[in-house]
């Protein structure tokens, strides 16, 4: 257990945590870069999603959309856009975006389809118009399941986030090439600490706001149905 | 086109190594999820603790889990081994949730039935219970199959040799046709071995590709087999 204690020393060290090298300044980027790069694609993806599962047309291409995304290698992706791009936020900026399209897309189309379509049909004898049945039936039922499409891509893009610092410096992923290349295991075992608890604390605040989005009355012994990501790296 | 012409040979053996890495994991997931999905369906106690468990497992990206582990198993970050344990316990985590559904979606009218026909809870497992939950638990290999196949190649960046190797040199030597290779590769290994899992399928579990007329429907299965 010498090299965790070694790892939490590299952690604590002060010295680690000041200047544009800090940890808390790494912190910050990461979590901005991966910030952007989600909402870019629940910009793009919310719409199609919700649009997709009010019309049920276009089914079978989010289907196979999320389906290939999943077989998609993520560092293939990232050294291809960063080869194109040259270096800079840029590439990976793009390759987080197009990684978590998928999620949030099967998650805003799975989410308006859940929702029963008697609750649909009541709304349109009651004379909401399609929009209003959208946004005042459709969205609010199926909002579990649509905020479990934006934790999935949150949590792959956190991950590839990590990766995306072996065509960029920048992020938490930094200390981990960093101490690959010079062989120094206490700082790469610490920014792999570090990583992973802001991984399970983002999953944890995830689950958690998902919980919050439900408006539906628990089922005794029932807990709400995740949608299972289409893969991360 | 024309670096894949020169290079065939180091595109064949890293598919291979690539091959080797991503089949352990495939069978070890499954072999030990199975059992722990089925103890999380028959025991609601371990259930939630179960499913959380594994949800946590999934949510540790795979990177710092290839640094992580070495210092709690004693491999070398290199290692075949450490590439191996860190995928298996990503089969492990993906699967445990499908086979608890998969033991979940055997109907309890055919659960009572077997036992009253005489089946002992063993036998009745094995015979009634397994064959009835493989549609489902295929569903979720095949998932395990392509997300191992593509997680193996971050194995490169650490220095384990795969087709993610193409990923890696490509990108230092600037040669974008070999990262290209590496992309295409890993997603046609990918597609074969998903491909192999459905064939496998038909084989093992001919009852779950029976027309949809079959009188078989009446057990109610074909519902979640569509689902999944």
């Amino acid at each position: 257990m010498n090299v965790f204690a070694d790892a939490l020393r590299w952690i604590v060290d002060p010295a680690h945590w000041v200047g544009s090298a800090g940890i808390d300044y790494r912190i910050v980027e990461h979590l901005a870069i991966s910030g952007l790069a989600v909402g870019l694609a629940t910009v793009v993806a919310l719409p199609v999603g919700v649009l997709v599962g009010h019309t049920r047309r276009g089914r079978a291409l989010v289907v196979g959309l999320t389906g290939a995304a999943r077989a998609l290698p993520t560092l293939g992706l990232l050294t291809l856009l960063g080869l194109a791009l040259g270096i800079g936020l840029r590439a990976p900026v793009i390759a987080l975006v197009v990684l978590a399209i998928p999620s949030v897309l099967a998650g805003a189309y799975a989410g308006v389809e859940s929702v029963s379509r008697m609750a649909v049909d009541a709304a349109r004898a009651v004379g909401m118009t399609e929009w209003q049945i959208v946004r005042r039936v459709e969205i609010p039922l199926g909002l579990p399941i649509i905020v479990g499409g934006v934790r999935a891509a949150v949590l792959q893009v956190v991950a590839t986030a990590t990766l995306a610092a072996y065509i960029a410096d920048a992020g938490l992923g930094r200390y981990l090439f960093e101490g690959l290349k010079t062989r120094d295991y206490a700082e790469m075992l610490g920014g792999s600490l570090l990583v992973a608890a802001l991984a399970l604390v983002l999953e944890g605040a995830f689950a958690l706001l998902q919980r919050a989005s439900s408006t539906a009355t628990p089922r005794p012994g029932g807990t709400l149905r995740l949608l299972p990501d289409p893969g991360r790296q | 086109m024309t670096w894949l012409v020169n290079n065939l040979t180091l595109v064949r053996e890293l598919t291979l190594a690539h091959l080797t890495l991503s089949a352990p994991p495939i069978v070890l997931s499954l072999v030990i999820a199975v059992p722990v999905g089925w103890v999380a369906h028959r025991f609601r106690a371990s259930r939630s603790v179960l499913l959380t468990l594994s949800g946590l497992l999934y949510a540790i990206p795979s990177l710092p889990l290839f640094i992580m582990l070495p210092a709690l198993t004693g491999t070398s970050l290199r290692s075949p081994v450490n590439i191996v344990i860190a995928l298996t316990l990503y089969g492990i985590a993906l699967m445990v949730r499908t086979a608890t559904d998969a033991f979940d979606s055997v109907p309890t009218g055919v659960r009572q039935s077997a036992t009253s026909v005489g089946f002992s809870a063993g036998s009745r497992l094995w015979r009634v219970e397994l064959p009835l939950a493989g549609p489902v638990l295929l569903s979720g290999l095949r998932v395990v199959v392509v997300s191992t196949v593509s997680l193996v190649t971050i194995g490169a960046v650490i220095g384990s040799r795969s087709l993610g190797s193409l990923f890696t040199d490509g990108f230092q030597r600037g040669i974008p046709a070999e990262i290209l290779t590496g992309v295409v590769m890993t997603v046609l290994v990918a597609l074969l071995l998903d491909l192999a899992c459905v064939l496998l399928g038909r084989v093992l579990l001919p009852w779950s590709y029976l027309p949809a007329v079959s009188p078989r429907r009446w057990l109610g299965r074909g519902r979640e087999v569509r689902a999944a």
